[in-house]
């Protein structure tokens, strides 16, 4: 009989490939080292990114899974590297984002020894996975393997771990893929009640001020266009989250605009004086609701959630439709009646008008003084035609990012919302010129962010990766600076920072690099930027203090917004 | 307004889902008051008794986040008139104590307790019961100075359903 067995390093490769994996972000080290060796015979098919940090590594995967609705790939060594990468699990995990994650891990004989490079990462990582697993024989890797691709990517998706012991690595083993599809303690997709759905229908006919709240359950469920067939059937107007910015096209009428803390003046105050909340794949994150106490008392609540837990978890919801998006949404549509709205829709105008003379105009047109993010924001979004892909780091950049981009095309935002993740932007960024290789990759982000993974510019020098990185310099932590101004006394504790120069850090990376201080060079300094074939560092100096506005101020009513600091 | 809560869940036996499902109680800074895992009449599957006090919007949302682990088949949670309870105890007794003080053995007969060990220094009684029947033994037993060393296993319960309500779960995923 022919000797077949291969080793486990090997069989995960194929299981890697089997599951369809092109693209891999790691970075190696000892207990992984025998993946790595088998990795080397596997280049052609796998593209293995070696990133200059693991964190950095399970970002670009998570910009790589966002845009591309694939699941994103890691792999890293042991201990630290396994430790590094927990920052992104729990960014993953609020954000619903897809990811496998595989860490060597030390041999079975030395488990619980405290030896060289040894952390409980099943401990360490089980309340930030959707599912972890030790592989501590070569015989469990093709099921583990398929299982965990099929957990992180059916349902509500999410980061899974699989901690490979080195023993597992080296073994021979008789290997035959495996395809998981079934797990019986693991209904990934709820039935759906028609009952509930005709409930809810009968509920939005009989509404008069409707508003529906569309999150990122709409773009990871594939249905935006099934939502804009629900939306325009009934003229109901919907705000977006900021992971769902881009499940409705920016310039759709009834889009009213971003959900939330620095969201839209008419759909925050508008929330507590709708008679039916209509939430799509979106959670009742604390940041879109404010005080839960206020939140919208006067409407009934519709929810269309995938994942049974988010039923009544902040918000009580008088109808739960479960099931996935693509589906609910359909059914629904079908039972609810054409109507126009018109008073309701028209109430969004006032409050829209004072928005923009107070708020948006000053912010994207200014005349005079220092450049501003917002214009900034805006013009990058202009200039390239509303296509391309938004990514920003955790900060004034990510608001102002959110507010003033505008978005046509689907899986255009890539933010960490739920997390808040300063160092996010850059490596993810990364990760996203690989999910969407077409696209135009434009990173917002601020001076603190961008030097909390200024490594990865590595990455970037070494793959060419086309990133356009706008750094909004104001030689601050911005929006913790707005913070200590609001709320502190202005007392800027630890905000101001004093900053390296960035172009010759670009130089020194081989990434071309411009700076803007004067408004009349900005046009031409993001057509550069743009038309630069490759990665580009274009730097903006921004006004030092600057406010991002409206604000709810943290656990304020969601209609308190300010318009405005004295 | 908090009430005791039994939660009844079932798992497939995988190391490391009891740590997941008590992790859940820690993040809602909800303390278990008691806690029983055993194999359960379904092979390859893991039976764990819970109980704890708080409100029902709680335990409605620690029951959830329970079943949304992977390897979780189902977890309900149940008020004690929906279940039926009970609890082993024993109690290691001073036997010196005993021959002396007449109201000790009053107590273990008027509980219905049994005497399982005698012996010149200590005498082991068990009690099967209501946790409240245990608390009452204790108490009485406590007073009297005998008690050398205490133990409860923590509520065990059933259903008042026919059947044990995962078949009906596991007959419908398999179909």
């Amino acid at each position: 009989m022919p000797n077949n067995k291969i080793t486990g390093a090997e069989a995960l490769m194929r299981s890697l490939e089997h599951e369809g994996v092109n693209t891999l972000f790691g970075y190696p080290g000892g207990s992984i080292m025998p993946s790595y060796d088998a990795l080397y015979d596997h280049r052609d098919t796998l593209n293995h990114i070696l990133v200059r940090h693991e964190q950095g590594a399970i970002h670009a995967a998570q910009g790589y899974a966002r845009v591309s609705g694939k699941v994103g790939c890691v792999i890293v060594t042991s201990g630290p590297g396994a430790t590094n990468v927990i920052t992104g699990l729990a960014d993953a995990m609020l954000d619903s984002t897809p990811l496998v994650v595989i860490c060597g891990q030390v041999s079975t004989a030395f488990l619980g020894t405290d030896a060289f490079q040894e952390v409980d990462v099943i401990g360490v990582t089980q309340p930030v996975t959707k599912w972890n697993f030790q592989i501590r024989r070569a015989e469990d890797i093709a099921w583990a393997v398929s299982r965990a691709f099929y957990i992180a990517r059916s349902g509500r998706p999410g980061p899974v771990v699989l901690d490979f012991t080195k023993n597992a690595q080296t073994t021979l083993v008789d290997f035959e893929p495996q395809k998981v599809d079934f797990i019986r303690s693991y209904l990934p997709v709820p039935q759906v009640e028609k009952k509930a759905v005709k409930e809810a229908a009968n509920l939005i006919n009989n509404s008069q001020r409707p508003l529906v709240l569309v999150g990122q359950g709409v773009e990871l469920g594939n249905a935006r266009e099934e939502l804009r067939l629900f939306l325009e059937k009934a003229n109901l107007p919907a705000g977006c989250t900021m992971l769902g910015l881009s499940a409705l096209p920016s310039d759709h009428p009834l889009n009213k605009g971003m959900l939330g803390m620095h969201g839209n003046y008419a759909l925050n105050v508008l929330t507590n004086k709708c008679d039916l909340l209509i939430a799509v794949g979106m959670r009742f994150d604390d940041r879109v609701t404010g005080n839960l106490q206020t939140y919208a008392k006067q409407a009934k609540v519709i929810h269309l959630e995938i994942d049974p837990a988010e039923i009544n978890k902040n918000v009580h919801a008088d109808i739960a439709i479960l099931g996935d998006c693509k589906q609910t949404l359909v059914e629904l549509t079908k039972y609810i009646e054409p109507a126009n709205h018109r008073e309701w829709l028209d109430s969004f105008i006032p409050y829209d008008n004072l928005e923009n003379t107070k708020v948006i105009e000053p912010a994207i047109h200014p005349t005079e003084g220092p450049l501003l993010m917002g214009e900034v924001v805006r013009r990058v979004s202009e200039l390239s035609q509303q296509k391309a892909v938004l990514v920003t780091d955790v900060g004034q950049n990510q608001l102002f990012g959110c507010r003033y981009f505008k978005f046509t095309e689907a899986r255009s935002v890539l933010t960490s919302g739920g997390c808040g993740t300063m160092g996010f932007g850059l490596p993810a960024a990364i990760g996203a010129t690989f999910g969407a290789p077409e696209r135009t990759i434009c990173l917002f982000c601020g001076d603190g962010g961008l030097q909390m993974s200024i490594q990865e510019l590595g990455t970037i020098m070494e793959q060419r990766a086309p990133v356009k990185i706008i750094l909004l310099n104001n030689n601050y932590l911005g929006n913790v600076r707005q913070w200590q101004y609001l709320f502190f006394n202005k007392r800027y504790s630890f905000t101001p920072m004093l900053n390296p120069d960035y172009e010759k850090i670009a130089e020194a990376y081989g990434i071309p690099a411009r700076t803007v201080v004067e408004r009349a060079d900005l046009d031409a300094a993001i057509e550069q930027m743009l038309t630069t074939e490759g990665p580009f560092l274009l730097q903006c100096a921004v006004k030092e203090e600057d406010n991002v506005l409206p604000m709810t101020p943290p656990g304020a009513n969601v209609d308190e917004m300010m318009l405005e600091i004295e | 307004m908090d009430t005791l809560y039994t939660i009844i869940t079932y798992s497939e036996n995988f190391a490391g889902i009891l740590n997941q499902i008590t992790a859940v109680f820690t993040r809602r800074q909800v303390n278990i008051e008691s806690l029983n895992v055993c194999s359960s009449s379904t092979p390859g599957v893991h039976k764990y008794t819970i109980t704890c006090y708080c409100t029902e919007e709680t335990v409605k949302i620690i029951t959830k986040q329970i079943e949304k682990k992977i390897d979780v088949l189902q977890a309900r949670y149940y008020t004690a008139d929906e279940i039926y309870i009970q609890e082993v105890a024993l109690f290691k007794l001073n036997t010196s104590r005993i021959l002396v003080e007449k109201d000790i053995s009053r107590a273990i007969r008027q509980h219905s307790a049994k005497i399982v060990e005698v012996n010149e220094t200590f005498s082991i009684v068990t009690l099967t019961g209501l946790p409240e029947d245990i608390d009452s033994l204790y108490i009485s037993l406590d007073k009297l100075g005998c008690v050398l060393q205490f133990v409860r296993c923590g509520a065990i319960a059933v259903t008042r359903g026919r059947r044990e309500l995962l078949d009906e779960y596991l007959e419908k995923v398999n179909s």
